[in-house]
C-alpha cells in the first residue's frame, strides 16, 4: 500500500507540497506576529470581515453566471464581464433621473428597487441577446471556438459602452437612508453593507431554489448533465439555455447594482476585475457547482479584504494593501495545488467524467 | 515607328533626369550639419506639432485642459509660424508607463513632428521619453511633476517641463499641513506611479523635517476600489492628516470610503494637483467636501491669465478643466519661440535643427509666460512654480470655481 504510493508520487507533487508548505508557514507566521502585536482591536477586523464578505456577496453573484453557463455548455462566458457592468451603466440614467425630480428622496426604497430591477432587467437582456446571437449559432460548433466568440462579445460590449457613456467616472447618487451606521447582530456596521448582505443573500437564495425545487431547475439540470437525452425527454434545451443566460444575466445585474451602491462610481471598463476575481471564485468553489462558487466568492472577498493586513502586516512588509491581489490569488493557487477540481468541485467532475 | 517612339522616350528620359538634377542643386543653398539631423518644412506645408497627453480615460481631464492650452497658444499666432500653418497631431497617453511607452513608440516614426507637448503623468515620460529622445525629439511637458525627471543624474536630453517640480509641491503640502492645520502625525499613500510615491516621499521627509511624525507610509492599486483594508491599517493609529498625491478614480475611492472608516472621522484628507479637477467631485461625491488639494498658484499668474481664461471659456464652453492648461501654453509658447531662433528659411522652405531646437529651449531666459518668467535649468525644469493649498467648499462639480474669494470653490487656503 504504503509503496504502491510511494512510486505513485512524482517530483511534480513534492514540489507543489514544498510550496504549499511555504504558503502555509508564511501565512500562519504573518497571522501570528499580526494579532500577537495587537495592532488592530476587534472593532477593525470586523470591520474588514463585514467587508470582506459584502464584496464576496457581489462576487458570488457574478460567479454564478459564470458556473451555470459553464454548466450546461462547458463554455466559459468572457463576454460575462460587460453583462454585468451593462446594468448599472444604463441603470445610472434612471438613477439620476429619478434622483434629479426628487424621487429619490421621497421614496427612497421604492426608487432602489426601481433602479436594482432595472439594471437586472439591462443586464438580463443584453445576456439574452448574446447568447442568442452570438452562441447559439455555434452551439455545434467545437468548444473554443464559441469560448473566442465570448471574448469578441466581450470587446464588442466593452467598446460600445466606452462610445455611449464616455470614457470617466460618473458617481451614482447616495441616499440619505444609506448613509451611516448601525448596530446589527451585535455588530456596528454601515447600512449599506447591511443592505448588499441581505440583498444578495436573498437572491442567491432564490437562485438556489429555483435550481433545486422548480420545474425549470429540473430541466436545466437535466440539461447540464446531456443535453440529447434531456431533449428525447421532451426538454426545449434552447428555451433552458436561454433561461440559464438570463438567470446569469439578472443575477450579475443585481450584483452590478449593488456595486454601485457599494463604491458609488461607476465607469465603462469597471467590470472587469470584479469579473475576473468572480470567475476565480467560480473556479475554487468548482465551476459548474452553484454553491460551490457561493463559497468560494465569500472566501476571496474576506481574504481579500483581511489578507494584507493579517498575513503581511505582522511580516513587516512595507506598503502590503498593495499586494492584495496578489495574496488572494496565491492562497487560490494553493487551494488548488491541493483539489484541483475546487472546494465542491468533486461531484461535477465525477458526474462528467 | 518603334525608333520614334525609342527616341522620344529618350529625350524624355533626358529631361527628367536634368530637371531632377535641377532640384537638389536649387536646394543645396543649406545644408544640415545639424547632428540629431533637421526637419524639412517644405514651403507651404505645416509645422507639425504633437502633443503625448491623457485625453481619454478616467484622468482625460487632465490631457484634455492641457491640449486645449496648445490650441490657445496655436489661436494666438493666429495659426501660423514663419509663415507656415502649425499643425497639431498627437497621440493619447493613458496616464501610465504602458500608454506613454505606446505613444512615444508611435510619434517617433514620425519624423515630419518637430517637436512635442507632453506628457500628463511622470510615469509615461520615464517610460517614453528615452525612445523620444533618441529619435532626435524635444519634449516639453506641461504636467509632470516627479522630481525624477529633472535629476541631473537621471535627465534624458531634449526633456524640458513647464511643470512645478514636486520637491517644491511635496514641501509647501508638508508646511501647511504642519503649520497651518497643525498636523503632527500624518499618513500617506501612493498608487506605484512614479509622481505619486516621489510626491509622498518629499511630503514625508519635509513633514519629519519639521517635527511632525510619519505614522504610515502605505500603497494601493490604481484600478483597486476596495481602501477599506488599508484604511483600517492606517486607522490603527489615527493621523491628523492623510496625504494621497494620486489619480481620480482610486482617490475618488479613498475620499468617500476614508469618511466612512471608523477612527478617520478627525483626520484631514490631502490630495495634490492629480486630482485637481471637477471630475474629482464626481468621483469622490459628497465625501470631498472639505477636502484640502495642493496646485499651482493661479491667483498670481496676472492679467494674462485671466484673458487666457476668457479666451478658453469663448472656445470650448466651459471652464478650465484642470491645472495645467497654462502650463501647457507656455510649453507651445518655448517651443514656438525656439523654432523661430532656430529656423532656418530657404526659399520659403524651413530647416529645423533637432540639436539647435533643443539647445534654443534650453536657452530660454525669463521667457514672459502666463504661469511666471521661465528659465530653464541644465537639467530642464523651465517653471517658475508658485504653488498654494486650496480647500473643496463645495462637492457639487458645477460649481468648480478656483480661487481666493470667499465663494471660491476649491478656496485658496494657504499661503
Amino acid at each position: 500500500m504504503l509503496k504502491n504510493w510511494l512510486k505513485r508520487i512524482s517530483a511534480t507533487d513534492i514540489l507543489m507540497w514544498g510550496i504549499g508548505l511555504i504558503i502555509i508557514l508564511g501565512v500562519v507566521w504573518g497571522s501570528v506576529a499580526t494579532l500577537s502585536s495587537g495592532k488592530y482591536d476587534s472593532a477593525a477586523w470586523q470591520n474588514l470581515i463585514v467587508t470582506g464578505l459584502t464584496l464576496g456577496s457581489i462576487y458570488a453573484l457574478i460567479a454564478i453566471g459564470y458556473t451555470v453557463v459553464y454548466g450546461i455548455l462547458r463554455m466559459i462566458n468572457f463576454a460575462h464581464s460587460e453583462i454585468f457592468s451593462g446594468g448599472p451603466l444604463v441603470a445610472y440614467y434612471l438613477a439620476r433621473a429619478l434622483n434629479d425630480n426628487g424621487f429619490l428622496a421621497k421614496q427612497p426604497i421604492v426608487g432602489l428597487v426601481l433602479v436594482a430591477l432595472f439594471s437586472m432587467f439591462i443586464s438580463m437582456s443584453i445576456a439574452f441577446l448574446a447568447e442568442r446571437i452570438a452562441y447559439r449559432p455555434l452551439r455545434k460548433a467545437p468548444r473554443l471556438i464559441p469560448l473566442i466568440t465570448a471574448i469578441g462579445v466581450s470587446f464588442f460590449l466593452l467598446y460600445t459602452y466606452k462610445g455611449l457613456f464616455g470614457s470617466g467616472i460618473k458617481d451614482y447618487p447616495q441616499l440619505d437612508i444609506l448613509k451611516g451606521r448601525t448596530p446589527f447582530l451585535g455588530m456596528d456596521i454601515q447600512i449599506v453593507y447591511i443592505v448588499i448582505l441581505i440583498s444578495a443573500f436573498v437572491l442567491l437564495a432564490i437562485l438556489y431554489s429555483i435550481v433545486q425545487f422548480t420545474k425549470l431547475g429540473k430541466a436545466m439540470r437535466a440539461v447540464s448533465e446531456d443535453k440529447d437525452t434531456a431533449a428525447l425527454m421532451g426538454i426545449d434545451v434552447d428555451q433552458i439555455i436561454s433561461a440559464t443566460f438570463m438567470i446569469g444575466g439578472a443575477l450579475a445585474g443585481a450584483g452590478g447594482f449593488l456595486y454601485a451602491l457599494m463604491f458609488h462610481q461607476v465607469a465603462f471598463a469597471m467590470g472587469f476585475f470584479p469579473a475576473l476575481k468572480a470567475f476565480t471564485s467560480a473556479v475554487v468553489g468548482g465551476i459548474g457547482n452553484v454553491v460551490g462558487a457561493m463559497i468560494g466568492a465569500m472566501f476571496l472577498g474576506i481574504i481579500e479584504a483581511m489578507g494584507p493586513n493579517i498575513f503581511l502586516d505582522g511580516l513587516g512588509v512595507p506598503a502590503p494593501n498593495q499586494l492584495k491581489d496578489a495574496i488572494a490569488f496565491v492562497l487560490l493557487v494553493f487551494i488548488l495545488i491541493f483539489r484541483p477540481t475546487g472546494i465542491l468541485g468533486e461531484r461535477l467532475a465525477t458526474k462528467k467524467a | 515607328m518603334s525608333k520614334r517612339l525609342f527616341v522620344l522616350a529618350s529625350i524624355l528620359m533626358v529631361v527628367t533626369v536634368l530637371l531632377s538634377a535641377c532640384g537638389p542643386k536649387a536646394g543645396k543653398a543649406y545644408e544640415c550639419t545639424d547632428p540629431l539631423g533637421c526637419v524639412v518644412v517644405e514651403k507651404g506645408a505645416p509645422i507639425r506639432i504633437a502633443y503625448a497627453l491623457v485625453v481619454e480615460g478616467p484622468d482625460a481631464s487632465l490631457g484634455t485642459d492641457s491640449k486645449r492650452g496648445i490650441e490657445i497658444q496655436i489661436d494666438d499666432h493666429g495659426g501660423t509660424l514663419l509663415g507656415h500653418p502649425i499643425e497639431l497631431v498627437g497621440e493619447n497617453t493613458g496616464c501610465n508607463a504602458e500608454g506613454g511607452q505606446a505613444a512615444a513608440t508611435k510619434l517617433s516614426t514620425d519624423k515630419s513632428i518637430v517637436a512635442i507637448v507632453g506628457t500628463s503623468c511622470s510615469s509615461e515620460a520615464r517610460a517614453g521619453f528615452p525612445i523620444l529622445s533618441e529619435a532626435g525629439f524635444s519634449m516639453i511637458s506641461p504636467s509632470n511633476t516627479a522630481p525624477d525627471l529633472t535629476d541631473p543624474a537621471k535627465h534624458v536630453p531634449g526633456y524640458f517641463r513647464t511643470a512645478h517640480n514636486d520637491k517644491v509641491q511635496g514641501a509647501v503640502a508638508a508646511e501647511f499641513a504642519y503649520n497651518s492645520l497643525g498636523a503632527r502625525k500624518a499618513a500617506t499613500v501612493h498608487d506605484g506611479s512614479l509622481y505619486a510615491d516621489q510626491l509622498q516621499q518629499v511630503f514625508a521627509a519635509r513633514f519629519k523635517e519639521l517635527g511632525g511624525e510619519v505614522v504610515y507610509q502605505g500603497a494601493v492599486q490604481p484600478t483597486d476600489t476596495d481602501m477599506r483594508s488599508v484604511l483600517t491599517s492606517i486607522a490603527a493609529n489615527p493621523p491628523d492628516i492623510l496625504y494621497y498625491p494620486i489619480f481620480v478614480a482610486a482617490g475618488g475611492f479613498i475620499t468617500a470610503q476614508a469618511r466612512e472608516t471608523p477612527g478617520l472621522e478627525n483626520t484631514a484628507l490631502m490630495g495634490a494637483d492629480g486630482i485637481y479637477t471637477p471630475d474629482f467631485l464626481k468621483a469622490a461625491g459628497e465625501a470631498s467636501n472639505g477636502m484640502y488639494l495642493s496646485s499651482p498658484d493661479f491667483t498670481v499668474f496676472g492679467d494674462a491669465y485671466t484673458k487666457f481664461q476668457e479666451k478658453y471659456e469663448a472656445k470650448y464652453g466651459e471652464k478650465v478643466l484642470n491645472v495645467f492648461h497654462a502650463h501647457a501654453y507656455d510649453a507651445a509658447g518655448l517651443i514656438f519661440a525656439a523654432i523661430e531662433k532656430v529656423a532656418v528659411d530657404v526659399d520659403g522652405t524651413l530647416y529645423i535643427g533637432r540639436q539647435a531646437l533643443r539647445d534654443a529651449i534650453a536657452a530660454t531666459k525669463d521667457y514672459k509666460g502666463l504661469t511666471g518668467n521661465l528659465t530653464c535649468s541644465e537639467s530642464g525644469d523651465c517653471a517658475d512654480p508658485k504653488i498654494a493649498v486650496y480647500q473643496v467648499t463645495n462637492s457639487d462639480p458645477a460649481t468648480w470655481n478656483p480661487g481666493a474669494a470667499a465663494d471660491s470653490n476649491p478656496k485658496k487656503v494657504y499661503p
